[in-house]
């Protein structure tokens, strides 16, 4: 059998797993993946390889008492085994009060992320796109570090109350690290797409480039609080870590930033910059997302912070049904709005301040403030009277997101990024903030 | 694990503990399937010759075949609830070759049989092939005996796998009752362990069976304000370690008493717990920390992390040479610094270590996974830095003649690359306790256990934070602190090291998910230290208003 399942295959093949269920209640999710990658560093390829998966998980239920079995052969026999040890473990396993019984079935809006270009990528095609970025930086003589990575898969998922879903897609991530011979300059790209004929790795190459060669010679600056622009691949490392704590539980049950005393929570409440405008959306055209969620719940245009004010926290369904309130499911992606300048024109309308390019080594300090760590990298450079001026050294950052957007003067341009901490993809724009908080230099490039 | 399941993890005392996301390798089984014994040796060889003789006969010069059954098992729980009980099992086989001078890999899940494992092979090979025209030179392996059929096994006393799963839940309910009835909000508790059945065979002649054992016991303790609506944490002060389930027995000689227990070769996690959920709310009411200097008097269940930060990752010769460069980053530690043979990593006091052979450490076995026996060697010697982390395609660059033995790779399904040995901080060689050390410190602060953690790509630049901060005046203990967080410089930091406490105090910390690679590989390692202490170190105080 294929690893990769058409809709229809998908639908047959789940409804024979079903007919093997003798439990009150039965959910199987299935999925197929094949993953190439070509890793590269000193100008020449030092790994690659090639990964196929495909899994069937069956989860049974007898009243409150689950069980969870997959196997990754889809033949008769398997399949029933898999599907009589979920029923065992389900039989052995203790009540699981926070279970909420497999959902009626939904109705999805469309969306696609399957791009024919990158479901047919070869070794050669990668090579080749390799070989693009290694003439650059050969050529100029710098050496060059990266990493090719393409994927195309399926998942479907079907339960013992006629719930289907099924949602095909592609991506490639292409990152890659540019420094000069004498290890003085350092610049970074990193682009991610569904389609692979987008990816362009010469032009990719050269903004790393740029930037490599445009952070020799940096010079020192005194830590404190400076006026900062950050392009969308630094802004993405510190945003996301509002995304992963818009928790409704650890919120309701106070150990989260989003807590107030006495049990409440900022809900409803106006936290930053009332330009600041988060949401999800499966039928973004720049990223496109399942409209399901792994459990079946539809995934729809949401507002997480509209205007500045907190509109929705992700709400479980049994923490749902205890509050009282509509379950609200994990997004499948993150998009923020933001303004129309350039970074060139946001540039130009600084008087001084600080271009940051990249973040690295992200950690939280402070879960109440959001309060988190890490250092520039790979491209950080002195903005005076509109011009860049020189590069600079890298410094240590002690800052909270929150506090970031409550000191925002300016939104560029959004585009898709790649976090370089998460792999997640966003669409971010750049932004330019007053009073960053760096608190050390760090002798690294 | 990803990093951001790493993040989810790492930072599982902030706020809800995420763990339902821990990424699950391999298949779900039932437990009494991680008790069946893998495929028999003999099998395993012929799936292995199959492999060998069809990298060859398709141009292979150098081959090796991993055979990998690796077994985990997940408890999860908070509270009077368990959320998750996750027995896995992955088996598969990988295939490295070296064809047209470039290296190439393919992994098959379920290959039972020979055909199988010479298709894995064969694909290796045609993946060298197609690379080969981006290498600039061919690479160049160390030579390595073949050792013929041998076996390690850890030295275990009990298989986790063995106790019942209802003895590991009531362990882990009974912590979470502890921690409640102490005055604990939230208490999650988890109990990680793991198997991994390893057989390595290549074209060198050796035949190399392994089983090796993981577990690691953690609990966070989440203790709310209701007046102002803070919260404090506080974390297990356990390790991640190489043992079984005799890890969790109770032992008073495991126990090193003082301001609060800390353990050694035995875990008291019920004990630990109850300290916990008391010093949350002590943390609730401590001092916020003044900035400035301090001496810092730090314990193995902190130190742990700031050497594997600082030792462990710049002196990966991977990372000197640039093959991180585009993640995990590279090093200050550059070999022109080793070749001078006078670079002050440290102080004299300073003597650290890698050692792949350390009883009940994460990183102990028999051989690597590309067939070299493992051993312990210098890494810094009373200051100086003397050696690197290699493995047999990079070892010649530092004049060596065979690999130091640390090559790994955390399924059958991903390629082998230089990881981190137990990287440890010796003892000091003069008699000298945690109390005697304290004793002389004038304005300091002593740190238990791991935090907050981040440094540069290139290791100069580190901030550490840790569950417990007590303020020292005048030799004594003068009460906790709050919203701590150290900065240094590695050289600046290791030099300002003025006192290591003797053997008496030695223990081991560690990571289960060091995180390296693209795509990101984990590996297990551990990090042995007595307290240590440094002098003038730059405290920021981290609290903010919003």
């Amino acid at each position: 059998m294929a690893v990769i399942l058409t809709e229809a295959e998908a639908k047959a093949l789940l409804t024979k797993v079903l007919s093997f269920s003798k439990a009150d209640e039965c959910e199987v999710n299935l999925s197929g993946e094949y993953r190439g990658n070509l890793r590269y560093a000193r100008n020449e390829v030092s790994t690659s390889g090639a990964l196929t998966n495909k899994n069937i998980a069956v989860q049974s239920a007898f009243g409150k008492k689950v069980g969870v079995a997959t196997i990754d052969e889809f033949d008769d026999a398997s399949i029933e085994k898999v599907v009589r040890r979920s029923e065992e473990l389900a039989r052995l396993a203790p009540e699981n009060p926070e279970y909420m019984g497999v959902l009626e079935p939904q109705q999805y809006i469309k969306s696609s992320g399957y791009f024919e270009s990158t479901a047919s990528v070869t070794p050669d095609r990668r090579a080749d796109a390799v070989a693009k970025s290694l003439e650059i930086s050969r050529n100029q003589k710098l050496t060059a570090a990266g990493f090719l990575e393409d994927r195309k898969g399926y998942t479907a998922m079907m339960n013992s109350k006629g719930l289907f879903a099924y949602y095909l897609n592609t991506s490639v991530n292409f990152s890659l690290t540019v420094r000069t011979d004498d290890g003085t300059g350092s610049g970074y790209v990193a682009k991610g797409y569904n389609d692979f004929s987008k990816l362009d790795t010469a032009a990719a190459t050269k903004i790393a480039v740029q930037k490599s060669l445009g952070s020799k010679g940096a010079r020192a600056l005194e830590p404190g609080k400076y006026t900062v622009i950050l392009e969308p691949t630094a802004a993405a490392v510190l945003l996301e870590n509002i995304f992963f704590g818009m928790d409704a539980r650890s919120a309701d049950e106070g150990r989260s930033f989003f807590s107030k005393p006495g049990g409440k929570t900022k809900l409803g409440e106006k936290i930053v910059d009332e330009r600041v405008t988060f949401y999800s959306d499966p039928t973004h055209p720049e990223l496109p997302a399942a409209s399901w969620s792994g459990d079946g719940q539809p995934q729809k245009k949401t507002l997480w912070i509209d205007k500045g004010v907190v509109k929705n926290l992700s709400y479980s369904r049994f923490w749902a049904q205890k509050k009282g309130v509509k379950s609200v499911p994990n997004p499948n992606n993150m998009i923020m709005e933001g303004g129309t300048a350039t970074l060139d024109e946001m540039i130009k309308s600084t008087k001084r301040g600080i271009l940051v390019t990249k973040l690295w080594y992200i950690r939280p300090v402070d879960p109440q403030t959001l309060l988190l760590t890490g250092l520039t990298r790979d491209g950080t450079f002195y903005i005076e009277d509109g011009k860049i001026k020189y590069p600079i050294k890298n410094f240590r950052f002690n800052e909270s997101p929150i506090i970031m957007l409550n000191n925002l003067e300016t939104l560029g341009k959004p585009e898709r990024v790649v976090s370089t901490e998460s792999d997640q993809n966003y669409v971010l724009p750049p932004m330019k903030i007053r009073e960053f908080t760096f608190s050390s230099l760090s002798d690294a490039v | 694990m990803k990093r951001r399941d790493f993040m989810q993890l790492s930072g599982m005392g902030f706020g809800a503990m995420m763990l339902p996301n821990v990424p699950i390798v391999g298949n779900y089984v039932s437990q009494e399937a991680l008790l069946e014994s893998g495929i028999d040796v003999a099998l395993k060889k012929r799936l292995a010759d199959a492999a060998l003789n069809a990298a060859k006969s398709k141009g292979a010069t150098y081959t090796d075949v991993r055979i990998g059954r690796y077994l985990q098992q997940f408890v999860v729980t908070r509270e009077d609830k368990v959320q998750n009980i996750v027995n896995t099992e992955s088996y598969g086989v990988g295939v490295r070759v070296i064809a047209n001078g470039c290296w190439g890999f393919a992994a098959v899940v379920d290959a039972k049989s020979e055909a199988d494992t010479a298709k894995a092979a064969e694909e290796a090979v045609a993946i060298a092939k197609a690379n080969a025209r981006l290498m600039k030179q061919p690479v160049q392996l160390a030579p390595q005996k073949g050792y013929g059929e041998v076996s390690w096994k850890a030295p275990i006393q009990k298989n986790a796998f063995e106790i019942p799963i209802k003895e590991k839940v009531d362990l882990l309910l009974g912590v979470n009752d502890a921690a409640l009835k102490n005055g604990a909000n939230y208490v999650n508790s988890v109990l990680f362990m793991v198997n991994e059945q390893k057989y390595f065979a290549s074209s060198d002649g050796s035949y190399i069976d392994q089983d090796i054992h993981r577990i690691w016991p953690i609990f966070a303790v989440t203790t709310i304000d209701p007046k102002t609506g803070k919260f404090e944490t506080r974390q297990s002060l356990s390790a991640p370690v190489g043992m079984g389930y005799e890890y969790l027995q109770v032992n008073p000689k495991d126990k090193v008493t003082g301001i609060t227990t800390r353990y050694n070769k035995g875990y008291d996690m019920l004990e630990d717990v109850i300290s916990a959920a008391k010093q949350t709310k002590e943390k609730l009411a401590a001092k916020s920390v003044e900035a400035g200097k301090y001496d810092l008097v730090l314990d193995p269940s902190h130190l742990w992390l700031t050497i594997h930060e600082s030792v462990g990752h710049p002196l990966e010769l991977d990372r000197v040479l640039g093959y991180e460069a585009n993640f995990a980053g590279t090093s200050f530690a550059t070999l022109d610094k080793w070749q001078s043979k006078n670079f002050n990593y440290g102080s004299k006091e300073v003597n650290l270590f890698a050692d792949k052979t350390q009883v009940g450490s994460l990183g102990a076995v028999g051989w690597d996974d590309e067939g070299v026996e493992t051993k312990k060697w210098d890494l810094v010697k009373e200051g100086t830095l003397v050696n690197y982390q290699a493995i047999r395609d990079q070892v010649h660059i530092i004049g060596e003649k065979e690999s130091q033995g640390c090559c790994y790779a955390d399924s059958w399904s991903s390629v082998q690359f230089q990881r981190m040995a137990n990287v440890s901080l010796a003892a000091g060689k003069t008699p000298l306790s945690v109390s005697e050390m304290i004793k002389d410190v004038k304005k300091g602060i002593y740190i238990i256990g791991d935090g907050s953690f981040s440094i540069d790509q290139q290791r100069y630049n580190f901030q550490f934070g840790g569950q417990l901060y007590y303020e020292i005046k005048d030799g004594q203990i003068a009460g906790m602190l709050k919203d701590v967080a150290y900065q240094s410089n590695t050289q600046e930091f290791w030099n300002s090291c003025v006192k290591v406490c003797d053997e008496r105090d030695y223990r081991l910390g560690g990571s289960f998910f060091d995180g390296k690679g693209q795509p990101q590989q984990v590996s297990a390692v551990s990090h042995g230290s007595s307290t240590a202490r440094f002098n003038g170190v730059n405290v920021i105080n981290t609290a903010r208003k919003i």
